[in-house]
């Protein structure tokens, strides 16, 4: 059973045991339009919370995600290389960045659940 | 002022359109203090006819190539540019339009640029290519840079036969990154080591064929202990029209391939603006420097042409761009273009055959006057040893009305290179023009 | 209908009901035309190249043994294809082309007359020095207007474009630094929000640390917002002037001399120079370097994307260390001064001298205008401005009320809110109209900029239809008649590309595959 949780970055992480999914929410991929590629980091890699873990492109921008929580890459979403629409179409499914071994569970304990979430973004506009 | 059709009449109303009291009412936020009250101290405006004097007579003080006996080249070459590729570079559309970020009014510019890309690709042998960079020294400095990126390393090394001006560009540069260059030592005769300098520090080896002393290069060696190390081999070229007979260096394993397209047709200007050439392999695609024109449709289905892949560019990346490349070299790269597409596969083979071949006799002219020629092996470009020095001598063959080539030592300094003349000979030169250098060399 | 990435999001009619197909896919003086690669043949040649007769290679083993795939056309058919590829262009010389920042002014035929005169045109860099003097004769002809026109000590004259004569005053800059022994100290440059790209790309490139700082509403830095960020570690301060607003900075004296006080140098983006040129003189506001655009200022062509050419005027504090090659004036002749050692030069930018080509069509530029006529053509780009800002301040929003502007007048979309058109819509519209559209979402700080830059090239009656065909258009908003926009452009060459599939599938050369029909394909089938 996962939990997932979000930043106010708007990545969210979805978690199972001490590994985590991590990708952007519907709004991210709302915001930045169609996506045309994916700069993913490669594997082992280890991040602290909040460093660049990988950019997101659309036609006209680019963004940086950040790590929700510090971790190491145990996978990435290779599919995402040749089909960066995937993003958009199902961004908390198929559309996922990179799986995370998480080294420090206690810092979930600061991102936000799907209710806080919710009205967070209500705050946005 | 023939070029400000605002009437005195037409200010005077506009002004009073706006509100303001006058001109300088627009100009308030400059500080009274720092407002010019006059206009400059320059001379007043003149005619066309009055300008065309002026200029003409500077002008007419240079020696211009078409006029001598002509054989200067390390880095620029004088060739024939068909008439109607100046004609169509002048085409309004062409001239006075701006980069194409407007692409359903800009489809001229953009196919134009895709079939420029392809071009290159496949005289490169390379997988893909850019619109452009400014020159081909300048996109030796880019190559360098984008090379670091990719292999994460900071090391170049410099083939002694690199033009020393691209030398200097990567140099310069690299003293301000703090990245490390090595440079090998001006090398005539190509025997330079540079397998051995190769090491898992290397992020670069950057090689020229012909190289600046007209020596070709087999490259394929070199790209592969370059791989072996996990290092990337960049080929650079200065003269464009060898690719027409020699192997291109995508066949012999490079990574990246930069060059000067000035050859075609763009003539030689002092200098510029001149067209840099850039190609790599697809996988390093995203790590490529300058703009890009990509195949896509409209809404109606038909086929065209957009800018795409700017998100690596410094107006969206900012501080994290690939470049700070703003402007390519349009003009020049679409010249180049049409003198491609009017010479063809046929035109261009046939065009650096006779250029090697006069070469060959120009070397075997040489030789058989007594000079020696230094190369085993060149295109359309070699160099010589000359008793004494060879500055002197070039100045002396200019008294004379022939401009005979490049002394080694205005490119290198202070490297023992002071008796290397370095001559290209291309399909300008006449049985005449070739006897007049042979006779001036031998005295 | 398109969303504002320029995917079509729902099947647009092909053409419009009243419009009939073509045989050819041709429409009278619109004409498709192929890719080189599919009209052109290998074994045709448009060049006539003597034959090479007999001779022995001395090429080694590195003769070329594969096709390099290239088609070549006859002339005539090279004449038809690049004509007809030209006139899918808008040009200045078709129409008012109000990218601001970017500054499409008249280009006079005269400067490439000049250009082309074989004493220019035709002379290599590496001639022997006697034999060009005649050409250094017109850079240091060029040089001095330009120092006059700034109130610089010096011009680096080599620059190929002006990002790259960013790059050129800042490693002058840097060099600087380095010669006081504090260019380890000094690791970070100060770049306003508001700023263009080029310059944090600029300073990263050389290894600066990019701090950016906060600019006002109007894109203007305030003198107090430059003190804070200032301090031991700071190189440089980046400044546009007039900014990316087209406002001239007021407290630009007093950010200089915090700059100076700080130890730090001040290097200012001279991209929009063409408003105050003969106006006001850069180096008297305190500026260290500045690169100057002579494809904006002094008109040499866009030529569809360059070239450019990018000198930087310098202060003597920064003189000594100006890129090779540079020119020495002796007692009767001109000399050139190639390499850096023996010298403070930081080294070298380019190949050559720079970029010839544009130096004598800027000379001829500014003979042709002289000192009277250069001051003119600053006081009419700005004029021109206001006078667009001020006619259509009643029906579009501009962001800073009813400020004087510079050289050109910035809207927001506050006035397109919920109307359904976006500045994109409103902007391929305008191509319908007859016009390029202006800048648009630039800059960064004003939401769905619009930055309309007329310069001085256009007449009163030029500018009097440019701005009711604005109104028409802007009235059309208010009553809704969103088609126009959404639609938008109808009558171009090609309708609205879709971006997304050229960035998501890249193709980026043509191979040998089945391609997307011409439209006059598609009609033969």
């Amino acid at each position: 059973m996962s939990t997932i949780r979000y930043t106010k970055d708007h990545e969210y992480i979805s978690v199972d045991g001490d590994v985590a999914i991590v990708g952007i929410t519907d709004y991210a991929q709302a915001q930045l339009g169609d996506v045309v590629f994916v700069e993913l980091p490669t594997m082992g890699k280890s991040f602290k919370k909040g460093e660049q873990a990988a950019v997101v492109e659309s036609v006209k921008a680019a963004s940086e995600v950040y790590a929700p929580v510090s971790g190491e890459v145990v996978e990435i979403n290779s599919e995402l290389e040749g089909a960066p629409a995937l993003v958009n179409e199902d961004s908390v499914g198929k559309g996922w960045f990179v799986k995370l071994r998480i080294t420090d569970q206690g810092e979930l304990g600061a991102l936000m659940d799907e209710a806080a979430y919710a009205d967070y973004l209500k705050t946005l506009d | 002022m023939r070029y400000l059709p605002l009437t005195p009449d037409d200010r005077a109303d506009m002004l009073a359109r706006i509100g303001a009291e006058n001109i300088d009412a627009l100009f308030a936020a400059v500080p009274a203090d720092k407002l010019l009250q006059a206009p400059p101290d320059l001379p007043r405006h003149k005619s066309e006819m009055e300008v065309e004097r002026m200029l003409s007579r500077m002008a007419a003080r240079n020696v211009s190539a078409g006029s001598v006996p002509f054989f200067v080249g390390a880095g620029a070459y004088k060739h024939h540019v068909p008439a109607s590729v100046d004609h169509l570079i002048q085409r309004s559309e062409f001239l006075t339009s701006y980069t194409p970020y407007q692409p359903e009014i800009s489809q001229g510019t953009l196919q134009m640029l895709f079939e420029f890309q392809t071009q290159v690709a496949n005289l490169t042998g390379m997988e893909v290519a850019n619109a452009s960079m400014y020159d081909g020294s300048t996109g030796c400095g880019e190559a360098a840079l984008m090379a670091h990126r990719i292999t994460r390393r900071r090391k170049a090394v410099l083939s002694g036969g690199l033009h020393p001006h691209y030398a200097d560009v990567v140099r310069s540069l690299s003293q301000m990154t703090g990245d490390n260059v090595v440079s090998m030592p001006a090398d005539a005769r190509a025997n330079e080591d540079l397998l051995s300098q190769i090491d898992d520090s290397v992020s670069c080896v950057i090689v020229q064929s012909p190289d600046v002393f007209g020596n070709l290069r087999d490259l394929k060696p070199i790209a592969d202990a370059c791989h072996a190390k996990g290092a990337l081999l960049i080929a650079v070229f200065t003269e464009v029209v060898s690719l027409g007979l020699i192997e291109p260096p995508g066949a012999m394993g490079a990574d990246i391939v930069v060059g000067e397209g000035q050859s075609i047709g763009n003539g030689l200007i002092f200098g510029g603006p001149y067209v840099g050439l850039f190609a790599t392999k697809q996988k390093y695609l995203r790590q490529m420097p300058g703009r890009i024109a990509g195949e896509t449709v409209d809404a109606e289905g038909k086929r065209g042409w957009v800018l795409t892949l700017s998100t690596r560019e410094q107006h969206i990346r900012r501080e994290k761009a690939t470049s700070n490349i703003c402007t390519n070299s349009g003009l020049c790269a679409l010249a180049f273009s049409i003198h491609m597409t009017l010479l063809g596969e046929t035109g261009l083979r046939r065009l650096a055959r006779l250029n090697h071949a006069n070469a060959v006799k120009l070397a075997d002219a040489l030789t058989a006057a007594g000079v020696e020629v230094v190369n085993d092996t060149f295109f359309n470009e070699f160099t010589v040893r000359v008793k004494g020095d060879a500055t002197a001598l070039v100045e002396r063959m200019a008294a004379q009305g022939v401009l005979g080539g490049v002394p080694a030592s205005r490119l290198s300094p202070n490297a023992g290179v002071d008796d290397l003349l370095i001559i290209a000979s291309t399909e300008v030169n006449t049985d005449e023009d070739r006897a007049a250098l042979v006779a001036a060399l031998k005295q | 209908m398109l969303n504002n990435q320029g995917r079509p999001t729902q099947p647009v009619e092909a053409v419009a009901p009243h419009v009939r197909k073509t045989f050819t896919g041709h429409r009278a003086l619109a004409m498709e035309e192929g890719l080189i690669f599919e009209i052109g043949r290998a074994e045709v040649t448009g060049v006539d190249v003597d034959d090479a007769g007999e001779f022995t290679p001395r090429l080694g083993k590195l003769e070329r043994t594969t096709p390099i795939d290239l088609p070549g056309l006859s002339e005539p058919e090279a004449m038809r294809h690049y004509v007809r590829l030209s006139q899918k262009n808008y040009a200045i010389d078709l129409g008012l082309y109000p990218l601001g920042s970017c500054t499409m002014k008249h280009n006079p035929r005269l400067n490439e007359r000049m250009a082309r005169l074989p004493g220019f045109g035709d002379i290599h860099p590496l001639q022997p020095v006697s034999t060009v003097q005649g050409a250094l004769e017109l850079i240091d002809t060029l040089a001095d207007w330009l120092t006059e026109m700034t109130g610089a000590s010096a011009v680096a004259m080599s620059p190929k474009a002006g990002a790259h004569g960013e790059a050129c005053g800042m490693m002058a800059i840097k060099a600087a630094l380095e010669a006081r022994g504090e260019g380890a100290q000094r690791r970070v440059v100060l770049v306003p929000e508001s700023a263009h790209g080029t310059n944090p790309a600029t300073a990263a490139l050389i290894g600066y640390d990019v701090r950016p700082i906060p600019a006002r509403d109007d894109g203007t830095v305030s003198v107090e917002a430059a003190q804070a960020a200032l301090g031991p570690e700071v190189a440089a301060l980046m400044l546009t002037n007039p900014n990316t607003c087209g406002l001239f900075e007021p407290e630009v004296v007093a950010i200089a001399q915090a700059v100076h006080a700080a130890g730090a140098y001040f290097y200012c983006d001279g991209a929009n120079f063409n408003a105050i040129v003969g106006k006001v003189r850069p180096m008297d506001l305190g500026v260290d370097a500045m690169h100057i655009n002579l494809h904006k200022t002094f008109s040499t062509p866009h030529g569809g994307g360059g070239p450019g050419a990018g000198p930087v005027v310098l202060s003597a504090a920064l003189a000594p260390f100006a890129p090779v090659p540079f020119i020495r004036k002796d007692a009767d002749k001109f000399a050139f001064v190639e390499h850096a050692e023996g010298t403070q030069s930081f080294g070298r930018m380019t190949a050559f001298h720079g970029q010839m080509g544009m130096f004598v069509r800027a000379m001829s530029y500014m003979l042709s205008h002289g000192g009277d006529g250069i001051r003119q053509a600053s006081e009419d780009a700005v004029l021109n401005a206001n006078y667009i800002r001020v006619c259509l301040s009643d029906v579009m929003s501009a962001p800073f009320g009813d400020k004087p502007c510079m050289h050109e007048a910035l809207f927001d979309d506050r006035w397109l809110k919920g109307t359904g058109v976006t500045t994109l819509d409103f902007a391929k519209a305008m191509i319908d109209e007859g016009y390029h559209p202006m800048t648009m979402y630039f800059p960064l700080v004003v939401h769905g900029a619009m930055l309309i830059e007329p310069t001085e090239s256009e007449s009163k009656a030029s500018l009097d239809l440019f701005i009711m065909a604005l109104r028409d258009l802007a009235f059309s908003v208010q009553k809704g008649e969103t088609e126009r926009f959404s639609g938008a452009p109808y009558y171009s060459p090609r309708r609205r590309l879709d971006e997304t599939r050229a960035a998501r599938t890249p193709v980026l050369r043509w191979t040998k595959r089945k391609p997307i029909p011409a439209a006059n394909q598609i009609a033969a089938e």
